[in-house]
């Protein structure tokens, strides 16, 4: 099992998805910095939370023209599995590899909480061990989380069933209420056409240690390891 | 050449006598760059005229401290070749000026004292207080203050993860906003300020140099007035963007054996750096200003010393490893230049454009700084008897909703959702507790750390609030189960030239060091802010105490909320009824007369380490200190957090405001299984510690007596929601 852990200047989830990784996949993540040119085979890029390039200009925008990208551009498209968390999700949808766009929080502050999800899809390479419909623990720390597309492209995922994760209450209800970033239809987590790429405003490597307390996050990685063995 | 006038000497802060023996010492008059360099070492600020005779009493070491005060912070031994280091600063005037950029530079400045020693900073903590809620700047300047805050540190990566906020009528117009941050290092790998080795370079690195927060210094060692507003462009604005690049440069860089010594450029920036390392280092340095990579076009010698430009650090290496160096600031993107060289002539010298700028023995701009022993009255409160206190037909339950949903006693909740904490994973209990605990990455022990001071106390009665301060964060810590080690203290008070002011620091220093040295918690770093004034008025004391304990496995700990119904709930400590500066004293009746609770030292150790054992030995997992507000308060707290109510069972005499809502120090409630009970009372009476056992756990209700009782979720709401509602009224 190969796994590359993108370094951009400004990522400060890259050791914690680096701890999650290694305890569930048993093996060190490769930590990649974004100005090389070549990518070493990776069955998993793993696109990490933090504030690439201060998130200046536009959170991800930078990022998602460091040298690096290209390579992971063609992995992607190629079938490579892909994971973009946070700040990662929106340089997933800077690159076009994901639909839409994050934008600035309803409310115009930083959220930082754990929050209930509805597992959407149940069925996908990124999260077939959770059951449908779950409701699991996961928690966000964002200022940008707002997903926005035009209808259309939102038609598209729901239709296609692209929906990894919707944001809820602990009761599973899916509402205006239930939504802390204002994003589209509550989506927190959305999935590509392929099935290979999965970006998703949640950190669930924030949810993979008892001690720390949850723990919701690690069927998410065992789905993905189990994908790709 | 600029002409030194008297006005111009005036403008710097320096007065005649300071100024006769800079001309003695010089022998000569000095240039406007001298003038500008002695201006900002001798502030108070950075030299502590006013403080330092007091601040040497401190008791500042225990067999777990490796650096006391003196460095850019202190350090303590976690055990296994760990330490943490941690210090606290104040940022109050530039957080006035420009809210977001004052709090967030703030932030920025005390990670930089923490990692140019080596230490990757694991969390930081606050301690903010506001003018009246009413008061037309304060919701402008909550929001600001709150948002630079988290905007800095989320931004960087390293958790907030707990401070105080308080809203109080004397800081209208001189909010305070005080940074603490921890860091973990190997106690092998420790960098210093102190400058060695005559030839070795002086390298700058970070950011480059602009006109920003130039005199900042000086403007934080004066009195405010109404023209303060147009002071704004001294107010230095952060990039924490260029500080996370900072941080993981330095940190790659100390890996390897190159660093002899290294400095944060903070308060008057490289005048403050260059000056200190060359000093405790007892060798000279010449800078050529010529090599500074500045960000603007025509910048002065006199600018440049004295900027306060963020993220910028001065090292001392080897002339042959500066290749080796500089690749790793290249690959950050990061600004290098060598600018100096450190002599033997003991002299800062500096030239500019092939003039000298300056040329001053450094040896009178450290220990030829003035100190003074400012004339001081230790004022106190007269006595009052609290018997009015006592008369009202308000109910219980009516005071307990109005207290519960009070600005200063209600959750806090709003303000740290907006920051990042639990970034790095290692964030085992969340702010919200006594003290927030952080894992020692990779291990299974932690630290336990906490932000605290009672200033209505300190004003009341400076030397019983000094003392309250330190025990308060000693018992915050010892509530999680953890060993309370050492602290870090951030001194606000008003102008030192008034006697009174002078006396409040006097005695909350007194009580400070009877705390520091019975508890054994001593002051390893600080900082003292002065001048907290505005129009003449000054804001109560604030000792603001950062502590940091140890818990040496996280098998065991404890926190406030209660976890099972049917549990015994048990005080521990004396509850006398103190209600004089008390929540309830104030918000029932406006008063705020009499003397503050006195703090029993000696009962305090015992009774914490009573708590320590309970939660080691005996696996007790809730305990709560009281304070603010009293029992009912700490009850209320510990119900809401764990969705689970109580049934008080007491004696119908003690259902009365000053049992309920009394102040008295050193006390814990801790929640005892059936199981458990015969052991813990045999532990506690061992302990000799009084112990009132008042009820059980139970439903979903708080019930006090017949007349008094409430469901936990109406209790929750009035808690939580009012910071919302305060910010979205007019």
């Amino acid at each position: 099992m190969e796994i590359s852990v993108i370094v951009f200047p400004g990522s400060n989830c890259d050791r914690d998805i680096a701890v999650s990784l290694k305890k569930v996949f048993k093996s060190n993540p490769k930590m990649v910095w974004h100005k090389e040119q070549t990518l070493p085979k990776s069955d998993l890029i793993v696109l990490p939370g933090g504030f690439s390039y201060g998130d200046y200009l536009r959170c991800g925008s930078m990022a998602a023209n460091s040298p690096i990208m290209s390579e992971i551009i063609k992995c992607g498209e190629n079938g490579t599995f892909i994971i973009g968390i946070c700040n990662g999700f929106q340089i997933l949808t800077e690159t076009n590899l994901l639909p839409g766009t994050l934008i600035r929080n309803r409310d115009l502050s930083f959220i930082c909480k754990n929050l209930p999800l509805k597992v959407e899809n149940s069925k996908s390479r990124f999260t077939h061990k959770y059951s449908a419909n779950e409701i699991i623990e996961i928690p966000v720390a964002h200022n940008e989380g707002n997903y926005f597309a035009d209808q259309k492209t939102i038609n598209n995922i729901e239709d296609k069933d692209l929906v990894a994760f919707r944001y809820c209450n602990k009761d599973g209800i899916v509402n205006d209420e239930t939504n802390p970033n204002g994003s589209k239809n509550n989506i927190a987590g959305i999935i590509n056409e392929q099935g290979n790429i999965l970006g998703m405003m949640p950190h669930p490597e924030r949810a993979t240690d008892k001690v720390a307390g949850l723990i919701d996050g690690e069927k998410f990685f065992i789905s993905v390891l189990e994908s790709i063995q | 050449m600029i002409k030194i006038t008297k006005e111009l000497i005036d403008e710097h802060g320096i007065n005649d006598k300071e100024y006769s023996f800079i001309l003695e010492s010089l022998g000569r008059e000095p240039t406007i760059t001298e003038l500008g360099i002695f201006s900002a070492m001798w502030s108070e600020h950075c030299s502590y005229k006013s403080s330092k005779t007091w601040l040497k009493k401190l008791p500042t070491s225990n067999d777990k401290v490796i650096q006391g005060p003196g460095e850019n912070a202190g350090v303590i031994d976690l055990g296994d070749g760990d330490a943490a280091v941690f210090k606290m600063e104040s940022h109050n005037h530039p957080s006035y000026i420009e809210p977001y950029q004052g709090a967030a530079t703030g932030v920025g400045g005390i990670m930089r004292d923490v990692f140019t020693m080596g230490a990757r900073p694991v969390a930081l903590l606050n301690s903010l207080r506001f003018g009246d809620i009413n008061h037309s700047k304060t919701k402008h300047l909550l929001t600001g203050v709150v948002s630079g805050i988290g905007g800095y540190g989320n931004c960087m990566g390293v958790p907030t993860v707990g401070g105080e906020v308080e809203f109080n009528a004397c800081y209208n117009d001189n909010i305070l906003v005080n940074a603490m941050c921890v860091g973990i290092a190997k106690i092998n790998k420790i960098f210093y300020s102190k400058a060695s080795g005559i030839g070795n370079s002086v390298v700058y690195v970070g950011s480059k140099t602009g006109r920003d927060g130039i005199h900042g210094a000086t403007m934080a060692s004066a009195e405010f007035d109404d023209s303060s507003d147009e002071k704004r462009p001294t107010v230095q604005v952060g990039d924490p963007f260029a500080e996370k690049l900072l941080l993981e440069a330095c940190l790659e860089l100390m890996k390897e054996d190159i660093i002899i010594a290294i400095q944060d450029m903070g308060a008057a920036g490289l005048t403050s750096s260059a000056v200190e390392m060359a000093s405790k280092g007892n060798v000279g340095i010449d800078l050529n200003l010529d090599k500074l990579p500045c960000r603007e076009a025509l910048m002065t010698a006199y600018e440049m010393m004295l900027s306060e430009s963020q993220e910028r650090m001065l090292m001392i290496i080897e002339p042959e490893k500066e290749k080796e160096a500089k690749s790793v600031f290249d690959k950050w993107g990061l600004d290098f230049a060598t600018i100096g060289v450190l002599t033997d002539t003991n002299h800062i010298v500096i030239k500019h454009e092939s003039e000298k700028k300056a040329d001053i023995p450094l040896n009178i701009l450290e220990s030829g700084a003035p100190s003074y022993n400012r004339p001081y009255k230790i004022v106190t409160n007269p006595e009052v008897d609290q018997s009015y206190l006592l008369k009202s037909d308000k109910k219980i339950i009516d005071i307990l909703k109005k207290l519960i949903s009070s600005p200063n006693l209600c959750s806090r909740r709003w303000v740290w959702e907006q920051y990042d904490h639990m970034v790095m994973n290692d964030t085992i209990l969340r702010p919200g507790g006594d003290s927030a605990i952080i894992r020692v990455h990779g291990t299974n022990k932690a630290l336990a750390v906490c932000s605290d001071s009672t200033p209505r106390y300190c004003a009341a009665d400076p030397t019983e609030g000094g003392k309250q301060a330190v025990a308060e964060s000693w018992r915050n810590i010892t509530s999680v189960g953890a060993k309370p080690i050492a602290i870090t203290d951030c001194m606000n008070f008003g102008n030192p030239e008034k006697e009174e002011i002078m006396g409040q620091f006097a005695g909350v220093i007194n009580g400070m060091v009877e705390a520091c040295e019975i508890l054994d918690y001593p002051v390893v770093s600080g900082n003292v802010s002065l001048y907290n004034e505005t129009n003449g008025k000054g804001i109560n004391p604030t000792p603001a105490i950062g502590g940091v304990g140890l818990l040496e496995s996280l098998d065991h700990f404890s926190t406030p909320n209660f976890k099972r119904t049917n549990e015994n709930i048990i005080i521990l400590g004396d509850t006398k009824g103190h209600l004089c500066q008390s929540v309830f004293a104030y918000e029932i009746f406006g008063d705020s007369q009499g003397l503050p609770p006195k703090v029993d030292l000696i009962l305090e150790k015992k009774t914490g380490d009573l708590v320590r054992n309970l939660v080691t030995k005996l696996k007790i997992d809730t305990v709560h200190d009281i304070s603010d507000g009293g029992l009912l308060i700490a009850l209320t707290e510990m119900s809401i957090s764990g969705e689970i109510g109580f049934q008080l069972n007491i004696d119908k005499s003690n259902l009365n405001y000053s049992f309920l809502f009394g102040e008295d120090q050193g006390r814990y409630i801790i929640s005892v299984e059936d199981k458990n009970l015969n052991d813990a009372i045999e532990y506690i009476k061992k302990s000799n510690i009084s112990y009132l056992n008042i009820g059980k756990t139970n439903g979903k209700k708080i019930k006090i007596d017949r007349d008094n009782e409430i469901d936990i979720e109406e209790l929750r709401d009035l808690y939580e929601n009012w910071f919302k509602s305060y910010l979205k009224s007019n």
